[in-house]
C-alpha cells in the first residue's frame, strides 16, 4: 500500500523539469527587470527613431530627466499625498477592524452594518471629494484623508468579518472545555486566526488609499500633492514632468503594497510552511 | 516511544474520599434536538456512574448519542432533563474548576502554534507561571514521545502524532477525569494499537478516570474496565459489560499480549452480542470489525 504512494510522489516531484531553489530565485528578479528593461527600450526607440510626438509621448529619458530636475517638489508631493493615504489607512483599518469586531459579535449589528458597508463600497470618489472639501474647507488636507480612509475600510473590514468567523466547532469547543473568558478566546483563537484574513484586507487597501488620495486631489482644496501636479502640469502641457509625477505615484503606491506586504510576511512567519503542504 | 521518566502523577494513586469516589453520576438524563423535520432525541434516559479512575467506554452505533452524552458531561452542551454531575459538582462548575481533560476526533491544535505552545495553551490560559509551564511542557511531550518535536508546528506532523500532541495537551493539567471522543478515529490500525497501549500506561499512571467515546468493539475491550454499549434512535443504554481481563485485572497488566489471548476474544464476542441486541452472533472474532 505505502508502495504505489511513494511511486506517485516521487513521479510527482521529478516530472516537472526542477531547477535549483538559487537558479529560481535568480531567474525571478531577473524575469521582470528584463521585461522592463525591453519594454523601456521599445518606447524609446519609438519616440527617438520613429517620431512619435511628445505630446502623444513623452521618451523615457525625457521624463527621467524631469524627474531628477523637479526631484525636490517631487518629494515634497509624495510625502503630502503618501500622508494622506497612511492616515487614511491606518484609520480605515482601525475602523475596520472594530467594526468587524463588533459584527462578528453580535448578529443585529451585522445586519444593520451590511447596507451601509455595501454603500460606501460604491461611493464614487469623484462625487465625494468636492463635497468633503467644501465641507472641511479649501486648506484642509483632511477631506482627502476621509476618503482614503472609507477606500481602505471597506476591504479590511469585509476581509476581517469573514476572517472571524473561520474559527472550527473544535477549536471552539476546545476554548469552552477551558473556561476560557471571551478576552482570551479572542487572544488566543479569533484574532489568530483571522490574521491571514486582516492582513490580506490591509494590503487590498493599501493600494486603494494611495489610490483614492490621489485621486481626491483633483477636486479642489490645498495644492503640492501628486494628484494635484499631475492635473497642473498636463494643463501648462508639460508632459513629461506630468509623467515623472505619474511614476512617482506608481512608487508610491508600490511602497505601500510593499509595505503591508512585509508586514503580512513579518506577523505570519511560519504559515509559507503551510502552504507548502497540500 | 520513550519511557515516562520524571512524570509524576496527580494525585498519590486514589485514596478514595467518599465525596471523590464517583467520578461522573448520570440520572435520567434527556437530549432533545431541534432540526428542521422536528424533533430528535438524542439521548433517553440515560443513567450511568463512573467511578474514580475507571476507565468506560461509550460504544454504539453512528447516532447513538454516545458523543452527545460526552459533550454533556463535558458542560459543552445542556441536557433537556435529567441531572449530570461530575466530582459531585454540577458539569458547569466542574468545567469552570478544570476538573476534566477533553480530547476529540480530529486533534484541534491550533496551526498557528508549535507543539510545545499547543500542548501549553491550557496551562497559559489558566495562568500557570512560565517556568513551571515550560518543565512541564516537556514532561508531556517525553511522556507521549515527542520530545523531539516541540517546536514543530502541527502541520509538520503526521496524524497519529498530532493525536498524540492532543492527548498530551488534554493531561496538561493532571485533570482527576479524561473525556475523548474517538481519538484514534482518524488514526491507521498499527498507530492505533499503539496508541492504545500508550493510553492504558498513562491512564494507568495518573489514576485518572476515563470515558472514551468509540466505535470500535477491540478498541473499547482492551482498554476498559466496563463498555457501555448504546443503541441508536432515540439513544439508550442497552447494556453495560463488565471487562474482567486475565487473573490480574489491573490496567497496566494490559499489554500487546492481551489482543491474543481467548479472554480478549470471549470480551469482543460479549460486546458484540450487546450491539446487535443478544442474539448470538458466530462463535469467535471473525467477522467483526477489527478496527
Amino acid at each position: 500500500m505505502s508502495a504505489p504512494a511513494a511511486t506517485t510522489r516521487t513521479a510527482r516531484t521529478t516530472r516537472p523539469a526542477r531547477m535549483g531553489p538559487r537558479t529560481e530565485t535568480t531567474l525571478r528578479i531577473i524575469a521582470p527587470i528584463a521585461v522592463g528593461l525591453i519594454v523601456l527600450g521599445t518606447w524609446q526607440f519609438l519616440v527617438s527613431v520613429v517620431g512619435v510626438s511628445d505630446y502623444l509621448l513623452p521618451s523615457p529619458a525625457s521624463i527621467i530627466e524631469e524627474f531628477v530636475a523637479y526631484w525636490p517638489s517631487i518629494a515634497q508631493a509624495m510625502l503630502i499625498t503618501g500622508t494622506n493615504a497612511l492616515v487614511g489607512l491606518v484609520v480605515g483599518s482601525i475602523l475596520g477592524i472594530l467594526l468587524a469586531a463588533v459584527a462578528a459579535r453580535w448578529r443585529p449589528i451585522d445586519q444593520m452594518s451590511a447596507p451601509v458597508v455595501a454603500s460606501l463600497a460604491v461611493i464614487p470618489i469623484v462625487a465625494l471629494a468636492p463635497v468633503l472639501n467644501s465641507m472641511f474647507g479649501a486648506d484642509s488636507q483632511f477631506g482627502r484623508q476621509a476618503i482614503a480612509a472609507i477606500a481602505s475600510f471597506v476591504p479590511v473590514f469585509i476581509n476581517t468579518l469573514r476572517g472571524f468567523r473561520q474559527t472550527t466547532p473544535v477549536h471552539r469547543d476546545l476554548m469552552k472545555a477551558y473556561a476560557a473568558s471571551s478576552g482570551q478566546v479572542l487572544r488566543t483563537l479569533t484574532l489568530p486566526t483571522a490574521r491571514p484574513f486582516i492582513l490580506t484586507g490591509i494590503r487590498i487597501a493599501s493600494s486603494l488609499a494611495v489610490i483614492s488620495a490621489l485621486v481626491a486631489e483633483y477636486f479642489g482644496g490645498p495644492r503640492g500633492g501628486l494628484g494635484g501636479l499631475i492635473s497642473t502640469s498636463a494643463a501648462s502641457s508639460a508632459y513629461a514632468r506630468a509623467w515623472a509625477y505619474v511614476l512617482a505615484s506608481i512608487a508610491l503606491g508600490l511602497l505601500f503594497y510593499l509595505a503591508t506586504l512585509a508586514l503580512e510576511r513579518l506577523l505570519q512567519r511560519h504559515t509559507p510552511q503551510a502552504r507548502r503542504r497540500p | 516511544m520513550s519511557e515516562p521518566q520524571g512524570f509524576r502523577p496527580a494525585q498519590p494513586a486514589a485514596v478514595p474520599t467518599p465525596a471523590a469516589a464517583t467520578a461522573v453520576e448520570v440520572r435520567g438524563v434527556d437530549k432533545r434536538f431541534e432540526t428542521r423535520s422536528g424533533q430528535v432525541q438524542a439521548l433517553d434516559a440515560i443513567d450511568l456512574t463512573v467511578a474514580a479512575g475507571e476507565f468506560v467506554s461509550l460504544i454504539g452505533p453512528s447516532g447513538c448519542g454516545k458523543s452527545t452524552l460526552m459533550r454533556l458531561i463535558a458542560d459543552l452542551d445542556d441536557p433537556s432533563s435529567g441531572t449530570l454531575t461530575v466530582f459531585g459538582k454540577s458539569t458547569r462548575q466542574a468545567r469552570l474548576d478544570q476538573e476534566y481533560g477533553i480530547a476529540f476526533q480530529s486533534a484541534g491544535l491550533l496551526p498557528w502554534r508549535t507543539v510545545a505552545a499547543n500542548v501549553a495553551l491550557p496551562l497559559e490560559l489558566h495562568g500557570v507561571a512560565s517556568g513551571a509551564r515550560a518543565n512541564r511542557v516537556a514532561e508531556l511531550l517525553d511522556m507521549v514521545g515527542l520530545a523531539d518535536f516541540a517546536d514543530r508546528y502541527p502541520d509538520q506532523l503526521s496524524g497519529g502524532m498530532q493525536q498524540r500532541v492532543a492527548i498530551a495537551r488534554s493531561l496538561a493539567e493532571q485533570p482527576r477525569l479524561l473525556l475523548m471522543d474517538e481519538p484514534f478515529g482518524a488514526l491507521d490500525e498499527m498507530t492505533r494499537e499503539k496508541m492504545q497501549s500508550d493510553l492504558v500506561r498513562i491512564s494507568a499512571e495518573t489514576g485518572a478516570a476515563v470515558v472514551f467515546v468509540t466505535h470500535s468493539i477491540p478498541e473499547a475491550v482492551f482498554l476498559s474496565d466496563r463498555v457501555v454499549v448504546m443503541s441508536p434512535r432515540p439513544g439508550r443504554i442497552r447494556e453495560i459489560v463488565p471487562m474482567r481481563l486475565g487473573a490480574d485485572a489491573k490496567r497496566a497488566a494490559r499489554t500487546d499480549e492481551l489482543r491474543e489471548e481467548r479472554a480478549f476474544f470471549d470480551m469482543v464476542t460479549a460486546v458484540r452480542e450487546a450491539l446487535h441486541g443478544g442474539a448470538p452472533v458466530g462463535t469467535g472474532p471473525r467477522g467483526v470489525e477489527t478496527r
